[in-house]
């Protein structure tokens, strides 16, 4: 037989497995990738013509599937209200725990392993069980006995109201908020913190003063990760505090409210005549997702600029 | 005044401390609270304090003096501290009116044996049972009506249905990108489509429902040519969007970190990219893979929204072409219209419980799997 | 250099414990234990004020784990013990009772990689100078200045005072964090390996700036560098595997040494 042909380094053999496993998994990249795209794109290509000013900044009349007249203003305010009464409370506890866990605590001890084994489960309970505790709790435990103390005739607390699904949802993105506090926490160089300390700062002073406001940017990340998690989430708020219709904008922590997400559920399954309210649909869906989308690319890129300096620094 | 100043000079900075202690601790809370109340609701079920029974043994009201104080009271319905306010008149008058609602009572339901059961007991709410007007005995879920039928095994069988046809779905897929983009891919493709790929887990699941609803159902109908337009398998593979961002991140990050030494000793023994990604990292890697699917399997269990518009009727049927209804969207449809307090609101908070555990316990195996992976990579035990 | 804000650990005549003439930091049979391992071995070892000692030794040898006692900073490891005693003007550092913060007060530190904080050169070294009760903005210019001339950084900073400190090169950098130290007027200032990442030229300057330094600050410094140690330090304590190997001065330890162990090491035989 003749001798090897090649003295160089290509090979003349065609490496079918390699090509074929390359493209499956490129395939299946790109089949996720247009997934995404089609979604994306069939929600604005039918949404977009159905937004006008009119729209957004309209309270509808309770016939709401009425094409001509109908708008979202309620569940607009209803969702944002929501959402920043579930920062309010959820900001201030994810980030003292990240800071406990990441600052204070040792790592081996029993309690930390508990904390950190609770916060990964609560990041794991299905939404709708949030919801079920909420009812449970917040309404059936808390607002009853808070009527009961306050000696109201008729339910004020211990009804769905705006508090409790707010409440709800705090505890449904606390993991959330901490994990990415403590991302960022982390990233910050320990030598910072021993020059400050070097320096006679106490623990509490170097972590105001050095610590937090390098871990800004994941702080945030965190909170909008939480708050566009949450203006999606229907199932937490079914029994705590959302309404079907409501003719007034929510003023009071004890109101009802209307909501975007739940709005897109009633349309998409109690309309009338699906087809004929379809551009109202497609209009609220894309309100829903540029209020979610906007937030989370914009807590992708910070991240993704915190990341690149926690591996430059590594 | 010389250094010998000792801690308690500093009682800000110590309360400071004792405080983010307490506060830290507000998720160990949060998971017992949880447990504690959605619990707390279900109680009943499990002890068999629930009576769905339409037809009660009736105690003539002329029989009121041979029956104790507590037996009236649980007879009539009423807590012990009503009961003690009320007069005999009232009790009297309260067991009139429970004769009459007796009376009241359709005379087809009054001879239907199924009316004297309590159909919140064990064997009915997981065998089947010959309900009068079927033809064989079945397990149906079914709670309206006169006669609640509460079988919970049509909606296991649903939650099942709809969430391995996700998984099928989606493990595959998102395990081949988490391959692509962790070994095969160019660095700078990579920074690109990691980002996308996680993108797809901030569309909201109202929305993702809304276009299998309206898009995928017809488009998947005119492919497979089946007969009801919205089923398990259209929720199914809709739930499968939902999981693949989490399957694909926790893939990815399992495949990314098994060290690169490996790699590169097999490179350098002049294995290909793919052979080193086939017979390498992938068989190193294989545990945190294993624990996204179970991971993902949680998620996709406790999604709710996405079936609850697809696909609601609750028929027991294990072909994924029929309707399904899961465990979730059993909850997210009935809560409003149960009472509160009564068998059928307990019987959800119980559905709820038992979700929690599934995940619970999905969510563990999960989380102590890569544990013990990342351990291992890094040499400890 | 006198301050009302925080009287002398030396001068403290009031104490009991502070006996006049003794050596300023006297460490006595000090061990150091991570969990099990004996990091540092029974050592026992007096400094002067107002003199520079250098801690050499290979890498490992517990130099750097000593000059942390020193301000306590090992206390944010876990699992450290200490025993033995370690005296500071007279005073028992590692007593239960003593305020860990007030001591690194006194007992300033510079960093083997200088560190900075993201702000601007001005912030940085007022930081240190807000934490310890300096508020007036006058008050600020004037210790700012003054300490930035002190680490031979002012001329070259004065225009930019409000830019980022992140700026600098690494030997300004060092510098500033020197600066930064100094600001508080502390009695004593560890350096841990202050050079070793910079260029000779910088160091130079470093190694000029110590020599001026020791005027009014005790310092101990830990080098790998042993042309370092000579050229400026007065005393020289050589370490070797958590032991304290020799000490005395530097002149005598790099000409002269008593144990066979040191001759080796200066003269670069292992290490």
């Amino acid at each position: 037989m003749n001798a090897p042909a090649t003295k160089n380094f290509r090979t003349d053999k065609f490496d079918f497995w390699s090509f074929f496993f390359s493209g499956l998994t490129g395939l299946a990249t790109l089949f996720i990738i247009g997934i995404l795209a089609v979604i994306l794109g069939n929600i604005v290509w039918n949404g977009w013509t159905g937004i006008s000013w009119h729209f957004v900044s309209t309270i509808p009349t309770k016939d709401f599937f009425d094409v001509k007249t109908t708008g979202v203003l309620p569940m607009i305010v209803g969702t944002a209200f929501r959402v920043i009464v579930m920062t309010i409370f959820v900001i201030p506890v994810g980030v003292i725990t990240a800071i406990y866990l990441t600052e204070y605590a040792s790592n081996t001890s029993i309690i930390t392993r508990i904390i950190r084994a609770a916060v990964n489960n609560l990041a794991g309970v299905p939404s709708i069980v949030f919801g079920l505790f909420g009812l449970g709790f917040f309404i059936n435990f808390v607002g009853k006995n808070m009527d009961a103390v306050l000696h109201n005739t008729s339910a004020v607390w211990g009804q769905p109201a705006l508090i409790w699904a707010s409440l709800t949802l705090a505890v449904m993105t606390l993991p959330v908020v901490i994990v990415a506090t403590e991302e960022s926490l982390k990233a910050i160089p320990p030598g910072l913190r021993e020059a400050s300390l070097a320096l006679g700062a106490t623990k509490l002073e170097t972590i105001l003063k050095i610590v937090l406001p390098q871990a800004l940017p994941g702080i945030m990340t965190g909170g909008i990760l939480a708050v566009s998690r949450a203006a999606g989430e229907v199932a937490p708020i079914l029994f705590t505090g959302v309404a079907y219709y409501m003719a007034s904008l929510p003023s009071h922590l004890s109101d009802q409210f209307m909501d975007l997400g739940y709005h897109v559920f009633v349309l998409s399954t109690q309309s009338p005549n699906i087809e004929q309210t379809r551009p109202i649909l497609y209009a609220t869906v894309l309100v829903l997702l540029m209020l979610t989308f906007a937030l989370n690319i914009v807590a992708i890129l910070i991240r993704a600029r915190v990341r690149k300096k926690l591996r430059a620094m590594h | 005044m010389g250094i010998h100043r000792g801690h308690q000079a500093r009682p800000g900075e110590w309360l400071a401390e004792k405080l983010i202690f307490l506060i830290s601790l507000s998720a160990i809370g949060m998971v017992l609270l949880i447990f504690l109340f959605v619990a707390r609701e279900a109680l009943p079920v499990f002890f068999g304090q629930t009576d769905t029974a339409l037809i009660q043994p009736v105690i003539p009201t002329a029989e009121l003096d041979r029956h104790s104080p507590a037996e009236l009271q649980r007879y009539l319905e009423l807590t012990p501290e009503q009961f003690t306010t009320m007069d005999k008149e009232t009790i009297k008058t309260l067991m009139d009116v429970k004769i009459e609602a007796l009376n009241d009572i359709p005379e087809n339901f009054r001879n239907d044996p199924d009316a004297k059961i309590n159909t919140t007991e064990w064997k009915y709410l997981l065998r089947p049972h010959q309900w009068s007007g079927y033809e064989k005995p079945e397990r149906i879920w079914q709670p309206v009506g006169q006669i609640k039928k509460f079988n919970l095994i049509p909606l296991f069988v649903g939650t099942l249905k709809t969430t391995l046809i996700g998984l099928l779905f989606a493990v595959p897929l998102a395990v081949g990108a988490a391959i692509y983009v962790s070994q095969l891919a160019r660095p700078r493709v990579r920074e690109t489509v990691k980002p996308v790929i996680e993108m797809l887990s901030g569309i909201p699941s109202v929305v993702t429902g809304v276009f299998a609803l309206i898009v995928m159902a017809t488009v998947l109908q005119h492919i497979f040519g089946y007969q009801t337009r919205l089923n398990a398998f259209v929720a199914g593979i809709a739930l499968g969007f939902a999981v693949i961002p989490v399957i694909f991140s926790i893939a990815e990050d399992a495949l990314t970190s098994v060290p690169r030494a490996y790699t590169q000793a097999a490179l350098a023994l002049g294995a290909s990219r793919w052979q080193t990604a086939w017979q390498i990292v992938l068989p190193a890697a294989l545990p945190g893979v294993f624990a996204a699917s179970v991971l993902g399997f949680g998620r996709a269990i406790g999604e709710t929204m996405i079936v609850l518009m697809v696909c609601s009727a609750s028929v027991m049927s294990w072909s994924i072409f029929d309707s399904a209804r899961s465990i979730t969207t059993t909850i997210a449809a009935e809560m409003a219209e149960a009472v509160n307090g009564g068998p059928h609101y307990r019987i959800l908070f119980m559905l709820g419980a038992l979700l929690f555990a599934a995940t619970f316990v999905s969510n563990m195996i999960g989380d102590f799997v890569i544990h013990r992976f990342k351990n291992k990579l890094e040499g400890k035990r | 250099m006198t301050d009302t804000l925080m009287p002398k650990l030396s001068v403290n005549a009031n104490d009991p414990g502070a006996v006049a003439g003794s050596p300023f930091i006297e460490i006595e049979n000090l061990s150091l234990y991570y969990g099990a391992s004996k990091a540092l071995k029974n050592i026992s070892l007096n400094l002067d004020e107002k003199v520079v000692t250098a801690f050499i030794g290979p890498s490992g040898c517990g130099k750097s784990t000593l000059l942390r006692c020193l301000n306590r900073m090992n206390d944010l490891i876990d699992g450290v013990r200490i025993e033995g005693s370690m005296k500071i003007g007279g005073y028992n550092i590692n007593a239960k009772d003593v305020d860990v913060i007030e001591l690194r007060k006194r007992v300033g530190m510079v960093f083997q990689k200088s560190n900075p904080f993201p702000k601007s050169i001005y912030e940085n070294v007022a930081y240190g100078l807000r934490l310890h009760g300096v508020k007036a903005k006058s008050d600020l210019d004037a210790r700012i200045e003054q300490s930035l001339q002190g680490a031979a950084l002012w001329d070259e900073v004065k225009d930019r005072l409000h830019t980022s400190a992140l700026g600098l090169s690494g030997g300004q950098q060092q510098r500033l964090c020197i600066a930064r130290a100094i600001a508080i007027r502390p009695e004593i200032i560890l350096m841990d390996e202050p050079a070793s990442a910079l260029d000779p030229i910088a160091t130079a300057r470093i190694e000029d700036l110590i020599l001026e330094l020791k005027k009014e600050f005790t310092i101990v410094i830990v080098t790998h560098n042993m042309q370092q140690a000579a050229r400026i330090s007065d005393r020289t304590a050589f370490f070797y595997i958590g032991e304290l190997v020799e000490f005395g001065p530097t002149v005598k330890i790099f000409t002269n040494p008593a144990q066979k162990r040191t001759e080796d090491y200066v003269s670069g035989r292992f290490g």
